[in-house]
């Protein structure tokens, strides 16, 4: 436990990506098995105890802090696990914590009612920084600013191997992962997997810099599809058995019943997921109302139909076709199509367009008029590579619409900006009041959130736990991709992608938007 | 408690003198020589005589119109008042200050720090009737590991990287000179090297009896001969251009604020000590009831927290607000 903490610290610390990948590739290789594996699984996100959940441990402490210092506590570090790893009042013990598989081990086999009393123990005998590390690994969210393809990178740097051919198997094989250490290690070949059935890791675009790519792409080499505005999706059907993946390779399968039952033939696609009757999408709101569900009602399904607007093929039945060019896995997914008759599947089409300015046209009007998010460019001989490689594919988003609000209520932040309040919720005037339409997170410089943060204790006029509600006075100009109407809303009106685009320290209150200006944004559907 | 003689902006009634007053005023009593409790421009100040001399360093010898100096434990005696001054172990010359008034006992901290610190004169515990007291760490997640132990987690980490200068952001006015002192006593004895901002204070530190060990101008040192030694500079600085001309260095801040370590990641520091010249929460709950006081206000810092508990344990208790008081994280106290 001693070496993990370690690791984790100079991970949440070090600013150097090379130094993170050296402190990874030393721990994997001076650690032994199953050890290095558990590591690997709470590095990746793939760890999560059935029982062990904050909400456990905030009881655990509870039951020695009192709640309202805890409250404040929480309040003022920003972040959950830290609050509890600090406040921790009782240290001491000379017993060393158990090795992470040892720990693995308790977390799963001792009962419920045992639980708060072995973590309290555990708690206590940590040295300040293993307390940290051990709420850190049982709330399973580490915040420490790594991402699983660097673990993955360090596996690489460590072994020699290439990184996409551990990508290739990461998905097929599971903790402790000693399969993939020995193979990485050369005592045994790559782990077989059953590539019909797992997720394959997507492929995905790259901003387009208007003023640099844009002029140097031609129709010829680039095919243009639109940037559809639902959620990307993985899905794999073989055998008769149809697994659907978000775009993290998380299995959402039981919340798309009416997708996953009515799907024939044996394929993986990659598509967009939305909602709607007959192939028609309707708004992104729509779609927000089934995610994050483990299951669907059937209500839901009978008012959200949801379907899948395919744009790729990775498998044309058990065939591999990912390194095909892409104007011939575009040929397989049509005729795929075409072969098996499908009710929840669809095809994204290809829009024809002849020069930049043409397809500017067609992008703004697709914004304005049908809510599309923007336009995909797609190197028609590019092959599918997971990832995020240079050149291939380009997306290239609508515009934001742009408007002025009010400054409503701001709340503290969590992670890199706990206790700054860099939470704002604003509004737009309705009649002589104020009335919210959103709240962002970003698009702000640190050194402006420092101004936020002073304004806003300044000019607070009431508290409600962790809000603050301030002064009608500064106006925010804030970036928004869509507006879309909502009964969640007091102001009927809810946006997409909303982000702080100016702070206008000059302008006066009095001008910002009022709710009939931001009603028509709403798309006339 | 009969209505005090101290009122809640710090003004000492029955001699109308201020304790650490933010503007200019005919009589001040100054407890330490950091800038947001010494300001210059007061007429007559009342202080320790280490703390004297830390102003006239930094502010000028006309910094006051006259100075009284207060050695530590002698009583002075003023309109039927009783003055004193006790170490509040918070840096050098800092001074809690004890006023007796019509058999009333009140103590005002200043910022103060009960663990030992070879440069500062120890704490001294005073009972009194109203307590008067900061709280910087005034939240459970406050509770400070034993400094020789962040020195060992320094050490160490000069020892891992041989190449690379550790530059450690400290406040020029008393972390410094313990960061060194801590140093010196964690058994390193190598030169440490010095921003321009911490040449003045560490020579008059040494002058006042603190014995530092060597110490040289960073300035002046080509790249390459810093590679594995120790600077100390300000925490702007550490951040700032001036330390590119270290070689590959390794930013450490030296603050109680570095427990957090959302904290010490959002500041971009990668070596995070926990070093403070203030009280805990446990060494202030410590200290509010070894006092025995019945009444508590608190100056700044988390006052909720503190305020709270004391109300929870039957104290009268209230928060100051005083807003000139640095706490914030960006101060490196």
């Amino acid at each position: 436990m001693k070496a993990f903490a370690q690791l984790l610290e100079i991970l949440a610390l070090t600013p150097s990506r090379n130094r993170k990948i050296e402190a990874l590739s030393r721990y994997f290789a001076t650690t032994p098995d199953p050890d290095r594996g558990y590591a690997l699984a709470i590095l990746t996100g793939a760890m999560s105890f059935k029982n062990v959940k904050p909400a456990l441990l905030k009881e655990t402490v509870l039951a020695e802090v009192d709640p309202h210092l805890f409250a404040l506590s929480y309040d003022y570090v920003g972040d959950l696990g830290e609050t509890i790893a600090l406040i921790w009042p009782h240290h001491g013990g000379t017993e060393e914590l158990p090795s992470l598989a040892e720990l693995v081990e308790l977390f799963t086999i001792t009962p419920k009612p045992k639980l708060p009393g072995l973590i309290g123990s555990l708690l206590t005998r940590a040295e300040i920084n293993e307390r940290w590390a051990l709420v850190k690994m049982t709330t399973g969210a580490l915040r420490i600013g790594l991402s699983a393809r660097l673990a993955k990178t360090a596996l690489a740097d460590m072994s020699g191997r290439d990184l996409q051919a551990i990508e290739e198997v990461w998905h097929g094989i599971s903790m402790p992962y000693s399969e993939l250490f020995d193979w990485l290690e050369g005592r045994s070949d790559r782990p077989d997997i059953d590539h019909a059935a797992r997720f394959h890791p997507m492929m995905l675009s790259n901003p387009i810099d208007e003023a640099r790519d844009l002029p140097a792409l031609s129709p010829a080499d680039y095919a243009a599809e639109w940037k559809w505005d639902g959620i990307r999706v993985q899905l794999i059907a073989s055998g008769g058995r149809v697994s659907l993946f978000s775009r993290t390779g998380d299995d959402i399968a039981n919340a798309f019943p009416d997708v996953v039952d009515r799907v024939f033939g044996d394929a993986v696609l990659d598509g967009e997921l939305l909602v709607g009757r007959d192939f028609v999408p309707a708004t992104f709101n729509d779609l927000q109302q089934r995610l994050n569900r483990k299951t669907a009602s059937a209500k839901h399904i009978a008012e959200l139909p949801a379907f899948i607007r395919a744009y790729d093929m990775l498998f044309d039945g058990a065939e591999d076709i990912r390194a095909l060019p892409w104007t011939e896995r575009r040929a397989r997914l049509e005729a795929f199509l075409s072969r098996e008759k499908q009710h929840v599947i669809d095809i994204s089409p290809v829009i024809d367009w002849s020069d930049a300015e043409m397809l500017a046209a067609i992008r703004r009007r697709g914004a304005d008029e049908e809510g599309h998010e923007g336009v995909m460019l797609k190197l028609r001989s590019s092959p599918y590579v997971p990832g995020r490689p240079k050149g291939l594919w380009y997306k290239w988003k609508r515009d934001p619409n742009v408007v002025d609000t009010v400054l409503m209520y701001a709340q503290r932040g969590h992670g890199k900006r706990s206790s700054f309040y860099s939470d704002y919720t604003f509004g737009v005037w309705k009649g002589n009041e104020i009335v919210p339409v959103g709240k962002a997170y970003f698009g702000f410089t640190d050194a402006e959130l420092k101004e936020l943060d002073r304004w806003i204790r300044n000019n607070t006029i009431a508290s409600f736990g962790p809000v603050r509600e301030v002064r009608k006075e500064l106006v925010f100009e804030v970036a928004f991709d869509s507006a879309q109407t909502s009964n969640r809303h007091k102001s009927g009106v809810a946006l997409r992608f909303p982000r702080i685009n100016r702070i206008r320290w000059d302008k006066p209150a009095g001008e910002a938007a009022t709710i009939d200006e931001m009603l028509a944004f709403i798309p006339a559907s | 408690m009969a209505q005090p003689f101290l009122d809640r902006d710090l003004r000492v009634r029955p001699i109308d003198a201020y304790i650490d007053p933010p503007v200019p005023r005919e009589r001040a009593i100054i407890t330490h020589g950091h800038g947001d409790h010494a300001r210059s421009g007061h007429g007559a100040v009342l202080a320790t005589p280490d703390t004297i001399a830390i102003m006239k360093t930094r502010y000028g010898e006309d910094c006051a119109r006259t100075f009284q100096p207060l050695p530590y434990g002698e009583v002075l005696e003023m309109d039927g008042m009783r003055i004193s001054l006790h170490p509040a172990g918070h840096i050098l010359g800092s001074a809690q200050v004890l006023m007796e008034f019509g058999g009333q006992r009140i103590v005002v901290t200043g910022d103060y720090k009960r663990l030992p610190d070879r440069t500062a004169q120890p704490f001294e515990l005073l009972e009194c009737d109203l307590l008067v007291t900061e709280a910087t760490f005034g939240l459970p997640v406050f509770q400070h590991p034993d400094p020789a132990l962040e020195i060992r987690r320094l050490l160490a980490s000069v020892a891992a990287y041989p190449s690379r200068a550790h530059v450690i952001g400290c406040y020029a006015l008393g972390k410094a000179q313990r960061v060194i002192s801590l140093l010196r006593e964690g058994g390193y004895d190598a030169p440490i090297y010095l921003h321009g901002a911490m040449i003045r204070l560490c020579a008059l530190y040494e002058e006042l009896g603190i014995p530092l060990g060597p110490l040289l101008p960073a300035l002046d040192v080509p790249k390459a001969g810093l590679e594995g030694r120790i600077v100390i500079a300000p925490p702007s600085a550490v951040k700032d251009r001036w330390s590119r001309r270290l070689p590959d260095p390794v930013l450490a801040v030296a603050s109680g604020w570095m427990s957090v370590k959302q904290r010490a990641r959002q500041s971009g520091v990668e070596l995070p000590l926990v070093i403070s010249d203030h009280v805990d929460w446990n060494e202030l709950r410590q200290t509010v009831a070894e006092t025995r006081a019945q009444t508590v206000w608190v100056t700044h810092g988390r006052e909720d927290a503190l305020v709270y508990y004391c109300q929870q344990q039957g104290l009268a208790a209230e928060p100051l607000n005083i807003t000139a008081y640095d706490d914030g994280p960006e101060d490196v106290e």
